[in-house]
């Protein structure tokens, strides 16, 4: 069988797995963001132990292989509570990708002027008030270009999910290269799926950028 | 109904504020005057708390207030703030800047606050900029906004830190306009600036303030006029004469009216 043959005889399993794929990533990586605003309001709250404890979550995650990370919880976690491949994988990007969304978080508040928060202070708003209506709309607007990129890095990473069983691109094309003897064609075929997954996600980044240049 | 007394501030071994006591009647416009660094802002700056003074008490109608127990949020709703670099919601129109406060903070309805709103615009003159963003208004009128956001809280006093010092020459005399305005509906005005004509023709009382503490207070033709101070008058004829000028300079001293 041709290459050919094989991209068209596969994309009924390959639709199914970049469907998974795509899942697995979106749930990762909107847990990721919740996990990451919540370490970057830690950082930035001034107060010292909070502070101190998103230091090391940041730290730690960013020091460790992602791997080791989903292994520890798919594997090391089974024990005492078992979440599942989809999830395991899920959780692990998002704890991953959270350490780095923070960063990206904090970068985007601490780069609004100190004057939007004074302003928003002296008309008798609150903290929490002024966060959520004056300066996150602002930073979210900043960091949609890091943030896009560290999506692009999040969906690549979801291959990992192959090695804890998960159906996804990465895992379905393993299984394919090895009944088929073809692992040159179906590592290629994966390769694209994913290109085209992170082509199509570009182009929405690059829209949304857009967009919310005209608005303001 | 503002009354300070003994305030200190200090940021790291300078201290910015040097036992100030002050006391602002209602109805009162007092301008601050000084050199920069003179401490004029971090003065203003302790009366809504934006920065919270380290001894010393500001007492508001009569209650001292304690920064650590009581609601900050609510006296700074009756403490309009404008400042030197407008700072305007850049996300938001003129409209939903001036409406934000109100709606979100004293829970008024929208149309309310929208009604209030383009009333406040026409005061300041630019009803037809209700829909523009911050970034499409000069620089005059992103000040007039400010002011604008800032009365929709219907304040008791109005704090103005330096509203045209970031402004160019031809677009200051818009925002004194207002400001003039303001000051005879009987707004309680406290005043940061450098503009000496305003201080002259609209302060009940102008302050000098020099190295953190409050040299000489007066009616503005005392001040500017026959000032009890060296220190003032110095201040006086640099800023009113240029730069070269100092009081080693008689001429220029005679000509500020020390003589």
């Amino acid at each position: 069988m041709s290459f050919f043959d094989y991209l068209t005889d596969s994309i009924p399993f390959f639709i199914k797995a970049a469907a998974i794929t795509v899942e697995l990533t979106a749930a990762a990586l909107v847990l990721g963001m919740v996990i990451g605003l919540f370490f970057a309001m830690m950082k930035i709250s001034g107060h010292r132990v909070w502070k101190y404890v998103a230091d090391t979550y940041i730290t730690v995650i960013r020091g460790t292989p992602l791997i080791v990370q989903l292994f520890a919880i798919y594997y090391g976690l089974a024990t005492l509570v078992d979440f599942g491949s989809f999830w395991s994988a899920a959780i692990a990007l998002a704890i991953h990708n959270g350490a780095y969304i923070a960063e990206i978080f904090r970068g985007g508040i601490e780069s609004i002027e100190k004057g939007q928060m004074e302003a928003a202070r002296s008309l008798g708003m609150n903290y929490s008030l002024a966060m959520r209506r004056i300066i996150l709309p602002q930073a979210f607007r900043r960091i949609v270009p890091p943030l896009g990129n560290q999506f692009i890095i999040g969906l690549k990473d979801s291959s990992l999910a192959a090695f804890v069983t998960l159906g996804e691109l990465f895992g379905v094309s393993m299984r394919l290269a090895s009944t088929h003897y073809a692992e040159l064609s179906f590592y290629t075929i994966a390769g694209l799926y994913y290109l085209a997954l992170v082509i199509i996600f570009t182009v929405l980044v690059n829209w949304l950028e857009k967009r919310l240049r005209i608005e303001s | 109904m503002i009354k300070v007394r003994g305030l200190n501030k200090w940021f790291g071994r300078l201290q910015a504020l040097n036992n100030v006591s002050l006391e602002v009647k209602s109805k009162e416009v007092v301008v601050l005057i000084g050199a920069s660094g003179s401490g004029k802002s971090t003065l203003l700056r302790c009366l809504n708390l934006l920065e919270i003074p380290d001894q010393g008490e500001v007492c508001f109608d009569g209650r001292a207030i304690r920064p650590g127990s009581d609601d900050l949020n609510l006296l700074r709703r009756d403490m309009g703030m404008v400042f030197q670099h407008f700072n305007l919601f850049p996300h938001k129109t003129v409209l939903g800047n001036i409406i934000e406060a109100p709606v979100m903070v004293k829970k008024m309805s929208r149309a309310e606050a929208l009604e209030n709103a383009r009333w406040l615009l026409e005061k300041v003159g630019l009803e037809d900029k209700k829909d523009a963003y911050p970034c499409q208004l000069s620089g005059g009128q992103q000040q007039r906004v400010a002011i604008a956001r800032s009365l929709a809280m219907s304040p008791r006093v109005m704090l103005f830190d330096e509203p045209t010092s970031a402004l160019d020459p031809e677009l200051v005399g818009e925002v004194l306009a207002v400001m003039k305005q303001l000051a005879r509906e009987g707004m309680t005005m406290i005043v940061v600036t450098h503009e000496m004509g305003f201080a002259r023709e609209v302060a009940d009382r102008v302050i000098f303030m020099d190295e953190g503490g409050i040299v000489e207070a007066g009616k503005p033709r005392q001040i500017f006029e026959s000032p009890r101070q060296k220190r003032t008058a110095d201040f006086l004829s640099k800023v009113l004469w240029g730069p070269s000028a100092s009081s080693d300079t008689p001429p220029m001293l005679t000509a500020a009216g020390q003589a």
